[in-house]
């Protein structure tokens, strides 16, 4: 039904695209006490912090297996022992997140063998749960990459349920939750809160709420990441009533989970709009037992009126949307629940999702993809990280900033855009900026018979508004 | 690159670490290393090139976690904030169609943007796979006719201080001298006046506070003919050659272009800073002692006599707010020193200092102006730093972006002093920024509601 249209020019120009051992890190980050480590050049984890930590406002632990000349081509197993050995004992972390990169990729670099010799090696550590994950830059984006260490989670700790005789809701109060790269710490804290108004207790993996919500805690420094998902509970996954999986860039990790533990499990592909929030309560609703909570009656009925209040601005508005597939995906539903026109879509990289989504045209491409098409086919807002602020500058269209990086945007991080509430605000701001800045004023006519003598020839609309009326008979 | 070049450019004469241990070859630790690679190095000091198509020749991290982060300004073209890759895919990588790729994206970004030139910067995947550079790059200036130049400072070469190096050295080896520079342009009011033409080097335009700079050598007669690299054009670097003076601003990186431009041009240089009331007439009077113009002389002891004097005067009110205050700084190398005499011209007293970069030379220039008493420290964990600052009861840390949240995590108040900052601080007027900023992180009412308990937490202490 979607038109994908792939890349077709040799440069990339404004790159969307953010790299997959970067989405590898967040998803690390949403586990406690855990440091990521990239096996490949120094740069390759200077450059991935100093995205997350402008992104969050927060410290990021990230350390490097810093490869050199030496090493880029005699091999550089004994980086990855080393700068594991050193992390082992300086950070004391729980969990290590062994990365790779495009330079380990291409190098060829075998990291399961290399951590098993580090097993070998040093017994002391055992404790210490290290997980592999094979990231090379040159495929996919930060949500394929999230995605990957959201599975490799699942395929290293979660045992199967014969061998490790786990069963299907023997703790019935407990719902997994598999996170996806769409949802921010706002919409995880979100989402942790209505479950919970069923009664039923999620355990989020992984949950970027914990670590990465900017707050203030006792301690002055730690080298690890403080607060997500403790490794131990992932051997209660198999234990779960149900499995909830948001995003469809987690399918594969979805399908892996359901497969080892015969938990049931849920499907959605994003939480925004009135259509996925109802599916969600509706879910809850029956793996609890319990009745819809009044709050959440409450909210449905504010968004309802929400979407009645905006859909003057909102239907038939023509929006413009750059984000990973799963982003993309939610707001292009969303927009067409309010009946917007996504005019212009550009995603970095090609995903099942984008076959369903209610989008007519994706194109995989970059920030100057989205540029042209907007200047070929006309848009009112554009929706985007805070690299198409100079895009959406240029086009001179207002930007609703989402996705990564928003480095312009203070609390980005902490935006809720899921649930009833969440939705709502999403209309009003889309709605408000329109309003603000589409101006469509009807240009003044001068009647060439009018008494009027105080008549400015340039009103201040002038060159932005249409002709209001043919006056081509005069000329 | 081969490893006899990266081994020339570790070996810096005009670098008073070059005998003892080289920051640029010190092997990184794995698991235990912070900072970026030789790419991010060059990247980030030709960047602010503002005319020029800088294309990233790798897979999507080089570029795509990386570009459009840098403070720089430019007074015209913005060229240099479009981030341009080729953003090698699996199938480039496997059957070897990266050549085939960057010539054709030379081509695109030549069509498109109509760039003054065209820079390529090498990355680890394509030097690995050994896609030939300059061979591309010389094949797409020849069918195009426009300069391409290949920056050849793959990620794993070495650090951001190496990166720095190979940047300056490709500029010398490629641009430098390929351009006579027009005379300068006759003042209408001072028609006789001597114009010398100057060189900055390691200078980058952060904020735009060259601005604060630029109106005093126009005072001076000082033609900028051009900085390397803020906010700087194509055609500027061509003529860096006719320089009558260089003058390396606050980093050690680019030693090795001033040295060059020495030996090959007879370009004399000088290291300085344009931090402070101090240094700021330093630095000028270093320009008319190397350019021994005596008029020049007179016109800067002129300028540096009222600028001081209204400094003085504008600063008085910043000072006494500032007076006595506490300072722990941990910046890199050079820049140490020049803080340090930026922050006692605000009456402030930096009691320690970071030096892990820093030489020698540049560790008795600190301890020099801090006194006997100041605590110099090599390590510069965030542990360390803590600890530092407690020990020496400062009343804030002064240092890169990257410690900003091991200050503020700590409750302890903080001022950026890197490249991502977004303020300018140089030049006499700076100084007034420096001092706004200052304030405004020490005397924020926020400290206070941030460092106390929760009120519950009080009753429960009193309780129990």
């Amino acid at each position: 039904m979607t038109k994908i249209v792939r890349r077709s020019k040799p440069l990339s120009v404004n790159p969307l695209k953010s790299s997959q051992p970067l989405g590898a890190t967040l998803a690390m980050l949403g586990l406690n006490r855990t440091m990521p480590i990239l096996h490949g050049s120094q740069g390759c984890s200077a450059f991935a912090k100093v995205f997350l930590v402008r992104h969050f406002r927060e410290p990021i632990p990230l350390q490097t297996t810093a490869m050199d000349s030496v090493s880029s081509i005699m091999g550089a197993d004994d980086n990855l022992l080393e700068g594991l050995q050193t992390l082992c004992e300086k950070a004391k972390p729980a969990v290590i997140g062994v990365l790779t990169t495009g330079l380990s990729e291409t190098q060829g670099a075998d990291i399961v063998r290399v951590l098993k010799e580090f097993r070998d090696r040093h017994p002391e550590y055992q404790a210490v749960r290290i997980l592999p994950v094979n990231t090379p830059d040159f495929s996919g984006c930060l949500e394929t990459g999230f995605a990957a260490a959201v599975q490799a989670m699942i395929d290293n700790w979660v045992p199967n349920a014969e061998s490790a005789g786990t069963r299907p809701g023997r703790r019935p109060r407990q719902v997994n939750v598999l996170c996806g790269a769409l949802l921010t710490p706002g919409d995880l804290e979100t989402l942790k809160d209505l479950i919970g108004r069923f009664g039923l207790h999620p355990v989020m993996i992984p949950d970027i709420s914990d670590s990465l919500d900017g707050h203030l805690t006792e301690i002055d420094f730690s080298p690890v990441t403080q607060g997500g998902t403790p490794a131990s509970a992932f051997a209660t996954l198999g234990d779960a009533a149900a499995t909830l999986v948001v995003g469809a860039s987690l399918e594969a990790a979805a399908d892996l989970l359901q497969q080892r533990t015969g938990v049931p499990d849920h499907r959605f592909d994003h939480l925004v709009g009135l259509e996925a929030v109802d599916r969600l309560v509706m879910t809850l609703a029956g793996i609890s037992g319990q009745a819809v909570p009044a709050l959440l009656e409450r909210q449905r009925a504010q968004l309802q009126d929400a979407m009645l209040d905006t859909h003057f601005m909102l239907t038939q508005a023509r929006i413009a949307v750059a984000a990973d597939a799963d982003l993309l995906h939610a707001f292009g539903s969303l927009l067409a629940e309010m009946g917007a026109d996504v005019v212009a879509a550009v995603t970095p990289d090609k995903a099942p999702v984008l076959e369903r989504t209610p989008i007519a045209e994706v194109k995989i491409g970059d920030l100057e993809d989205l540029e042209m098409a907007v200047r070929e086919r006309g848009a009112e807002l554009v929706i985007g990280s805070s690299h198409a602020a100079d895009t959406a500058q240029r086009l001179g269209l207002p930007l609703l900033r989402a996705g990564f990086p928003l480095y312009d945007l203070i609390g980005g991080y902490q935006r809720t855009w899921i649930g009833y509430a969440g939705t709502r605000q999403t209309l009003f701001d889309l709605a408000n900026i329109l309003l603000n800045h589409n101006q469509h004023e009807i240009e003044p006519y001068h009647s060439l018979y009018s008494p009027k003598s105080d008549y400015r020839q340039e009103g201040p609309h002038h060159e932005l508004a249409e002709a209001s009326a043919d006056s081509s008979w005069r000329s | 690159m081969k490893a006899s070049d990266i081994a020339a450019l570790l070996n810096e004469p005009a670098c008073a670490h070059n005998a003892k241990s080289k920051s640029g070859c010190a092997r990184a630790q794995p698991g235990a290393t912070a900072g970026g690679c030789a790419f991010d190095g060059a990247q980030i000091s030709l960047l602010p090139v503002a005319d020029v198509a800088h294309i990233v020749h790798g897979p999507i991290a080089c570029a795509g976690n990386s570009w459009d982060n840098r403070g720089t300004r430019s007074t015209g073209p913005t060229l240099f904030k479009i981030g341009l890759t080729t953003d090698l895919t699996e199938q480039d990588v496997i059957m070897g169609r990266g050549e085939k790729r960057l010539f054709y994206s030379i081509k695109q970004a030549i069509d498109n943007y109509r760039p003054a030139a065209v820079f390529v910067y090498n990355t680890c995947v394509p030097a690995l796979t050994g896609d030939d550079l300059v061979a591309v790059c010389k094949a797409a200036q020849d069918r195009w006719n426009v300069p391409v130049v290949p920056v050849d400072a793959a990620g794993f070469y070495g650090n951001k201080n190496m990166g720095n190096r190979i940047a300056g050295e490709t500029m010398l080896n490629y641009v430098v001298g390929t351009r006579e520079p027009e005379p300068p342009p006759v003042d209408p009011l001072r028609p006789d006046l001597k114009v010398h033409d100057i060189n900055l080097i390691g200078e980058y335009n952060i904020a735009g506070e060259m601005w604060h700079v630029m109106p005093l050598f126009d005072e001076l007669g000082l033609r900028m003919l051009c900085a390397l690299s803020g906010d700087t054009r194509y055609r500027e670097i061509q003529t860096m050659h006719r320089a009558e003076v260089s003058m390396v601003v606050c980093s050690r990186a680019q030693l090795n272009v001033a040295r060059k431009l020495q030996e090959r041009y007879g370009i004399p240089w000088f290291e300085g800073s344009f931090y402070g009331v101090t240094d700021t007439s330093n630095a000028l009077r270093d320009f008319a002692r190397l350019l021994q113009d005596p008029e020049l002389t007179a016109r800067t002891e002129a300028l540096i006599s009222r600028e001081e004097s209204r400094m003085h005067e504008l600063l008085k009110p910043w000072r006494a707010r500032l007076e006595g205050k506490r300072v722990l700084l941990y910046t890199g190398g050079v820049k140490s020193w020049s803080i340090v005499s930026a922050l006692q011209d605000l009456g402030m007293k930096v009691v320690a200092s970071g030096t892990k970069k820093s030489t020698e030379e540049d560790k008795e220039r600190i301890r020099q102006l801090m006194g006997e008493d100041a605590r110099l420290f090599d390590e510069g964990s965030p542990r360390a730093l803590l600890n530092v600052a407690e020990e020496y009861h400062v009343d804030m840390l002064v240092a890169g972006g990257r410690n900003m949240y091991t200050a503020i995590k700590a409750r302890l108040p903080f001022l950026d002093i890197n490249q991502e900052r977004e303020h300018g601080y140089a030049g006499y007027q700076g100084m007034l920024e420096l001092a706004r900023q200052l304030t405004r992180t020490l005397e924020s009412p926020v400290w206070r509601a941030v460092r106390a308990p929760a009120p519950w937490q009080d009753s429960l202490e009193i309780t129990s």
